[in-house]
């Protein structure tokens, strides 16, 4: 606008300076008089303008009236809209979040690492046992999520472990776009089963598992499957599950039947007491078959022999969790206590194999029933005291029960003797953790444990543990 | 079994919350829920995640927010990445579609207002800080005039048969806001040119909005909490270029700012940071009045 008028006076007086010269001066000075008034008329125009513009751009601020705010709005947001655009129009604009997670620790065992085991109880398959002496790399775990579309979400999460390989930790797509509080998740993914179950080992409080997930599910329960969950429409949260894997893991085996060989039904509620405290508990349950489940021990006379359990395996877990943090806000102090506990019955065939060893005591397979009603818990409370320090405390232990071995009941061979790892122990331990967090990515921990897993034994462990996270922020679960 | 079963289906009936309202808001922040209720009305439930004692950075992925976002047909967040410690988890877990990314039930305010403090590189060892902006854009209340129109037209348009209502009642709200605000300048008028010392840069643009002057900030970079050398480093700052005030929001630590108050022998000011951070700020007319008014006593 304002350059138009200005090209306009310019014209006008490009226009009078090609008038010819002939012309009388009476006459120039009546057009030179003309002239002046129409620059004054403009600049009076100009100027009018301009008071016009700051006024406008001081009602833009104001929000003068809803109508004006409105337009303006729109046509900002607009303008905001376009230059996003264009400064995210590249190949990688749909980058999925990026994140990796890095840990190490250094470790003092009283006991060899290398001869772990939790007497009393099935070998459960999984990585159980404390870390290597000295210093040690832990997993580096690397997560990449996204949405797929609108109705998907996808996340892979591979772990690089320290002496090479990779392996697929969780590799699973959810729905987005499920009515009515349904929403089904698919791949590998750790089941909702119990509390700690579904954290990631670098999201927990302590350096490893308490004692009832390494011994009744090999740390942590992965699912080759799917699952169905459906949220209450309601204000206290009621979260319903039911999933199904191919049970490959511990307490089922690798069957290499057709069908369904875990189901897992979950229930939870949780909410909120006054602005300060926030609760959940549940229940879950886990049926699992096992079919030729097999685990080395050894025999009375130190020969090796191998042991496989056919048969079903029922795990309940219930699940408690408490947080305290003044008014919702966590920052300068907070207090979390939580429990768990497990029960799991085993009911099957026993079949006991020495016949791989060159003079085998035996020399010959016995098989007979197997029932097992063995328990474990572990309860833990951490409380962060001052900015950025916690210390934490856990007690775990894990209950014989009643383990009834047909083969040594029978008494035609093999005795309690040969089965050492299935010996009468019920293991304890206590664990005392303090750490710092100087970030929310990054925490340094000190983990000091008695450690009575192994019959006879006691482990005295100290952990030094670092744990830094890389990349997109991460979002916690309670 | 049986027990359960019937257990849980009357835990169900007992919990069920009434339906008859006709919009059901998750409001991720006080001042979000209020503007809400105040462009709603009754034709609005407004459910609010925070309270103004809660750091907004520092909120968990709570059970009863899952629960509470499972019922909501619009989500009024601050976006910016606020909310990213928790806000993504709450969605997936809610097994809500309407209120997903990209959906008319998400509302970022942060879309429709000119973000401050726009970093030009973007690092972790630069603190916690945010690629959109500085996030906290409700202490300027010509943004909370924006976001109020852009607000009411996304309500209008999940609730059709209420829009008239919504952009009613948004245009009674805009005419006493636009008072409230002339009446803020002229009121805090003396307050230009104000120097303060905050807690974190959370006050920024109540700051720019008044032409006050931030001279520097408690905590050394985002989201770090105050050390010593730094706390020393503001003190010799401040002999040679004193400041009013030590601001913090209400969820700050109190005890954040007293070693500087007692050395450079000025007061902590709180203000209230956002709706409910004190007794006068019970709605957003309350939380500017009583910040203004705070910071004119310090004056």
């Amino acid at each position: 606008m304002l350059k138009a008028n200005l090209t306009a006076i310019a014209v006008v007086v490009a226009w009078a300076a090609s008038l010819p010269a002939l012309a009388q001066d009476a006459e120039l000075g009546k057009i030179r008089e003309e002239i002046r008034q129409m620059k004054e008329g403009y600049e009076k125009r100009i100027q009018e303008l301009e008071k016009r513009l700051s006024e406008a751009e001081a009602k833009a601020g104001r929000a003068e009236s809803a109508a004006n705010s409105a337009e303006q709005n729109a046509a900002a947001a607009q303008t905001a809209t376009a230059a996003a655009a264009s400064a995210r129009g590249g190949e990688n604009a749909f980058n999925p979040a990026v994140s990796l997670i890095l840990q190490g620790t250094y470790a003092r065992e009283s006991q060899d690492p290398n001869q772990f085991r939790i007497n009393g109880f099935f070998p459960s398959g999984g990585e159980v046992g404390p870390p290597k002496r000295s210093f040690g790399l832990g997993e580096t775990e690397l997560a990449i999520a996204s949405n797929i579309d609108p109705y998907f979400r996808g996340i892979a999460i591979a772990s690089l472990a320290p002496d090479g390989g990779v392996e697929v930790e969780e590799a699973y797509f959810q729905t987005l776009a499920l009515p009515q509080g349904f929403g089904v998740k698919g791949g590998r993914f750790f089941s909702g089963l119990g509390y700690l179950n579904e954290q990631h080992q670098h999201a927990w409080d302590f350096q490893d598992a308490p004692l009832p997930y390494k011994a009744f599910l090999g740390n942590q329960l992965r699912q080759d499957g799917l699952q169905l969950r459906w949220i209450a429409p309601t204000d206290l949260l009621i979260e319903l599950a039911a999933e199904l894997g191919a049970g490959r893991q511990f307490p089922g085996s690798d069957s290499n039947k057709n069908g369904i060989g875990t189901r897992a039904l979950l229930a939870h509620v949780g909410g909120d007491i006054g602005d300060s405290y926030a609760w959940r508990t549940g229940v879950s349950y886990l049926n699992a078959a096992a079919s030729g489940r097999s685990y080395q021990d050894v025999d009375a006379l130190g020969g090796a022999v191998t042991n496989t359990f056919t048969g079903n395996a029922k795990l309940w877990v219930a699940d408690a969790i408490l947080k305290w943090s003044p008014h919702g806000n966590p920052t300068y102090n907070n207090f979390k206590l939580q429990g768990e506990y497990f029960r799991l019955k085993q009911n099957g065939t026993l079949t006991y194999d020495d016949t791989a060893q060159a003079a085998p005591q035996f020399g010959a397979t016995f098989s007979d029933s197997l029932q097992a009603d063995q328990s474990g818990w572990y309860v833990q409370g951490v409380w962060q005291f001052y900015p950025r320090w916690r210390v934490g405390y856990r007690y775990d232990a894990l209950r014989y029960g009643t383990l009834n071995n047909g083969i040594v009941n029978n008494g035609l061979g093999p005795t309690a003797a040969d089965f050492p790892l299935l010996a009468n122990h019920s293991p304890t331990r206590n664990t005392l953790m303090f750490d710092f967090s100087p970030t929310e990515f990054s925490r340094l921990r000190l983990q000091l444990a008695s450690d009575k897993s192994r019959l006879g034994v006691t482990d005295n462990q100290v952990f030094v543990q670092y744990i830094y996270s890389l990349g997109a922020h991460g979002a916690h679960k309670f | 079994m049986i027990k359960w079963t019937r257990l849980l289906y009357v835990a169900l009936l007992l919990a069920a919350q009434p339906a008859f309202a006709a919009l059901n808001v998750f409001a991720c922040t006080p001042e979000w829920g209020a503007l809400a209720k105040e462009l709603g009305g009754d034709k609005a439930s407004v459910y609010v995640a925070t309270s103004a004692l809660q750091d907004p950075h520092r909120v968990e992925a709570r059970p009863s927010l899952i629960a509470r976002a499972r019922g909501a047909d619009l989500v009024v967040c601050t976006g910016a990445q606020l909310e990213i410690g928790w806000l993504p988890l709450v969605l997936t877990q809610a097994g809500n579609s309407k209120i997903q990314v990209g959906q008319p039930g998400y509302f970022e305010a942060a879309r429709y207002v000119t973000m401050l403090e726009v970093p030009s590189s973007i690092d972790r060892a630069q603190g916690d800080i945010h690629p959109g902006g500085n996030p906290h854009i409700h202490l300027d209340p010509r943004n909370i005039a924006k976001i109020a129109v852009a607000l009411s037209e996304r309500m209008a348009q999940l609730d059709p048969p209420e829009a008239n209502n919504y952009r009613a009642r948004t245009k009674a709200f805009l005419e006493r806001w636009q008072q409230a605000l002339a009446r803020w300048e002229q009121q805090a008028a003396p307050l230009k040119g104000m120097p303060l010392i905050v807690y974190h840069k959370n006050m920024t643009y109540l700051i720019a909005w008044l032409g006050m002057r931030e001279l520097g900030a408690l905590e050394p970079k985002p989201g770090l909490p105050p050390t010593a050398s730094h706390l020393s480093e503001l003190l010799a700052k401040l002999q040679r270029d004193p400041a009013k005030a030590i601001v913090l929001a209400a969820y700050n630590d109190p005890r954040g700012g007293d070693w500087l108050s007692e050395h450079a022998k000025i007061p902590v000011l709180i203000l209230p940071f956002t709706v409910g951070g004190s007794d006068k700020a019970k709605d957003l007319f309350g939380l500017f009045d009583d910040s203004i008014a705070r910071l004119l006593a310090a004056k």
